[in-house]
């Protein structure tokens, strides 16, 4: 589904990753791990087409088409979704009217029917049910005066909306408490499916415990040192990240 | 307690806003009588006998005129322009065909019903919008006033303001002038002096108005002002809800639009006035277009009285209009909502005055300026609490959203204080339209284009709101802004 080959990006002249490589297969569920600056927030703008980020070398194929020369929207299109790890507020953008100009927008690229308010209210209820947001969050502006917790819950419930193909989480774990990651974590294991690839971002192992990947990658200074099964997220938990470092320069 | 400050944002993106074409810049090809450039005593004089103006009405422009000469142009407003030949505009343009007053729908030119009808205006009462009766205002005159009947068994009088002067001169001599006095201010002053049409409506005691009430003005020849005088008169109990939409062709001349609006509230009478104005922006260049100097003021005079200005200001070159509220009744209250739309070369000056005189009186501000390309906006507002007005409060929110790097957004708030039990809230914010926020919006499957008009329709939402349904559907189309070079 995604090949990303010897991706090297920077941002003002500032190398951040350094020769990237990694695969992530149709249906399978990723982890990224690493401490902080290590680049794992700059690949998950370089894959959704952030703008400011200059890539210098390498390759990101989607389902065999080149992505960097998709806009952001194409992305979205194709079906990748980013869960944001600050979502931001837009005041007076109703929370559902954005998603269903997205999932709209999305349909109207497929050459589908565009959804009515009707049936797209139809499946609003049924997915906000998933991650357990309350009506109230759907009529309110987009993130306007939600808690941390909340925003990451509406990312999952955007996911849920959009139906991605590949769906990045960046950090959604950070900020949350243990119960508002439970409710965040099962949401995303609701949606797993043979069809969807996920990649979790995160510095900790916790969220783990409730979203178990296929894969963990250990990624540090801008490249991918070490990939593994869900073990190596323990043996991190247990060593710490410098451990990997080491290994590798000896 | 006068405060005052100044706000210039910079951002780097997103650049290069240009305007929506301009929809309504068409010309309509039909015979007028003009009157030649210049104003003097026989401009008025002529333009009184067209009129066919009782002798009071001639003395009361004439006073208006001799004061005028004595009085310069305003200077204080945040705008820029080269000076104004007053002489080189005609003061008065009809179409020949309505040159011989008032007539019913039937005989109305149909190129004239052809152009409303094209503004999206159906003058034809059978097509017309149910519940919205229109005056319609062409250059000089009204052409058309539809459900004139229906409201007249009402008891609601709505006509043009010229056929208000012959036909119920004592309730125009009583009121006209009396909230806008002639010599007011310099545009007013000239307004007061040479004003061609406009509407009339009085609702009397305890009516409420059955159908909504609009005026379209339209400025169509070339070189010519539009000096349109509307007066409207609630008495006790009365209710009225009236819109009023402009428009004008696409010209590299500059064209003078000096309105005059007087609102008189009795007790508990009740106004809910809207504009949405559309006047020829000018080009990219900001060549051409409309100067909208407009003096418009309600006067609460009644205990409770209500009134609420709703303004959409995205058209003409310079703006430069402050509705304002006199809140003399005990327990009266004025609203005023407005965006502002400046793009391309646009400038606009515009906020309003709440004069708090009565007791236990209230005034909410709620202003939206948007500046994008080389626009530049200032929101200049007077909340004033007199000696006796005890208990009065006011909320004040100006809200300023900045597309690109090259427009401007000023507030101007002064507030003068004179009572110590007023309570005032005051919030102001400045921001751009961030690249997060599209970023956001784009990552979700909306382009670039999309996500600006999502963002900027969002922020205007409070607004919007206080809008009737027919001109909040209007409104949004017209703060479209499209993306030049957009991203792909």
């Amino acid at each position: 589904m995604l090949k990303i080959e010897n991706l090297h990006a920077s941002i003002d002249g500032k190398k951040i990753l350094k020769g990237i490589n990694l695969e992530i297969g149709t249906g399978e569920v990723h982890a990224i791990m690493g401490p902080n600056g290590s680049g794992k927030s700059t690949l998950s703008n370089v894959i959704a087409g952030r703008d400011g980020y200059e890539i210098t070398a390498g390759s990101v194929t989607y389902n065999g088409k080149d992505l960097l020369e998709m806009s952001p929207e194409e992305r979205a299109w194709e079906g990748v979704f980013l869960a944001f790890q600050y979502p931001v507020e837009i005041p007076g953008v109703n929370n559902v009217y954005l998603l269903k100009a997205g999932v709209n927008a999305k349909r109207k690229h497929m050459g589908l029917p565009e959804l009515d308010a009707m049936d797209f209210m139809k499946i609003i209820k049924e997915k906000a049910a998933l991650v357990d947001l309350d009506q109230s969050f759907l009529s309110r502006g987009v993130n306007e005066g939600f808690s941390g917790g909340e925003k990451k819950r509406n990312e999952i419930f955007q996911m849920a909306v959009l139906e991605p193909a590949l769906a990045i989480l960046d950090e959604t774990d950070s900020g949350l408490d243990i119960d508002a990651l439970r409710i965040v974590a099962n949401g995303v294991n609701k949606l797993r499916s043979p069809e969807r690839s996920i990649v979790m971002v995160t510095h900790y192992q916790r969220l783990l415990d409730y979203i178990e990947p296929d894969f963990v990658h250990v990624l540090a200074d801008g490249k991918v040192l070490k990939s593994g099964d869900k073990s190596l997220a323990l043996e991190l938990e247990d060593r710490g990240y410098d451990w990997v470092r080491d290994e590798v320069t000896a | 307690m006068t405060t005052s400050e100044t706000t210039k944002t910079e951002t780097a993106k997103p650049e290069d806003f240009a305007s929506r074409e301009y929809e309504a810049g068409f010309v309509t090809d039909i015979e007028m009588e003009t009157l030649p450039p210049g104003l003097d005593e026989d401009v008025i004089r002529h333009i009184s006998a067209v009129k066919q103006e009782p002798e009071w009405m001639l003395n009361w422009r004439l006073e208006a005129f001799r004061h005028w000469q004595t009085m310069t142009e305003p200077t204080w407003a945040h705008v820029d322009f080269e000076p104004i030949d007053y002489q080189a505009t005609s003061y008065y343009s009809a179409p020949k065909s309505a040159e011989d007053g008032p007539k019913s729908l039937d005989e109305v030119d149909p190129k004239l019903l052809e152009t409303y009808a094209k503004l999206g205006i159906p003058l034809r009462e059978q097509e017309a919008l149910a519940g919205v009766a229109v005056d319609a205002v062409f250059d000089s005159v009204s052409v058309a006033t539809t459900f004139k009947e229906k409201l007249k068994d009402a008891g609601v009088i709505f006509c043009p303001i010229s056929e208000a002067i012959r036909e119920y001169p004592e309730l125009v001599q009583k009121y006209l002038g009396s909230v806008v006095p002639q010599g007011d201010n310099f545009f007013a002053a000239l307004n007061s002096a040479v004003f061609t049409d406009g509407s009339f409506v009085f609702v009397p005691k305890g009516v409420r108005s059955p159908m909504e009430l609009s005026t379209y003005f339209r400025i169509n020849a070339m070189n010519t002002g539009q000096f349109e005088r509307t007066l409207i008169i609630a008495e006790a109990g009365a209710y009225v809800s009236y819109l009023e939409g402009c428009t004008a062709p696409q010209r590299d001349e500059n064209q003078l639009h000096a309105a005059v609006v007087e609102l008189v509230l009795l007790d508990d009478a009740q106004i809910k006035y809207a504009t949405v104005q559309n006047w020829y922006p000018g080009d990219e260049n900001g060549v051409g277009g409309i100067y909208n100097f407009v003096t418009k003021r309600a006067d609460c005079r009644g205990a409770r009285s209500k009134v609420s200005w709703t303004q959409v200001e995205t058209g003409s070159a310079i703006t430069w209009k402050y509705p304002s509220c006199v809140l003399r009744g005990d327990g009266s209250s004025g609203e005023f909502y407005s965006v502002a739309l400046t793009k391309m070369c646009q400038q606009a000056d515009t906020g309003t005055k709440m004069i708090h005189i009565g007791k236990n009186t209230t005034s909410t501000i709620v202003s939206k300026g948007i500046a994008a390309g080389r626009g530049n906006q200032s929101y200049r507002g007077l909340v004033k609490i007199g000696k006796n007005a005890d208990g009065a409060r006011n909320f004040t929110r100006c809200d300023s959203l900045l597309i690109g790097d090259q427009c401007g957004a000023h507030t101007f708030p002064y507030v003068e204080v004179n009572n110590p039990s007023a309570t005032m809230e005051h919030e102001a914010t400045t921001s751009k339209i961030g690249e997060d926020q599209l970023f956001y919006c784009m990552q979700r499957g909306i382009s670039e284009e999309d996500a600006v008009n999502l963002i900027v329709n969002g922020f205007c939402k409070d607004v919007f709101n206080e809008l009737p349904m027919e001109f909040a559907v209007e409104a949004n189309r017209l703060m479209e802004v499209s993306l030049e070079g957009a991203v792909g």
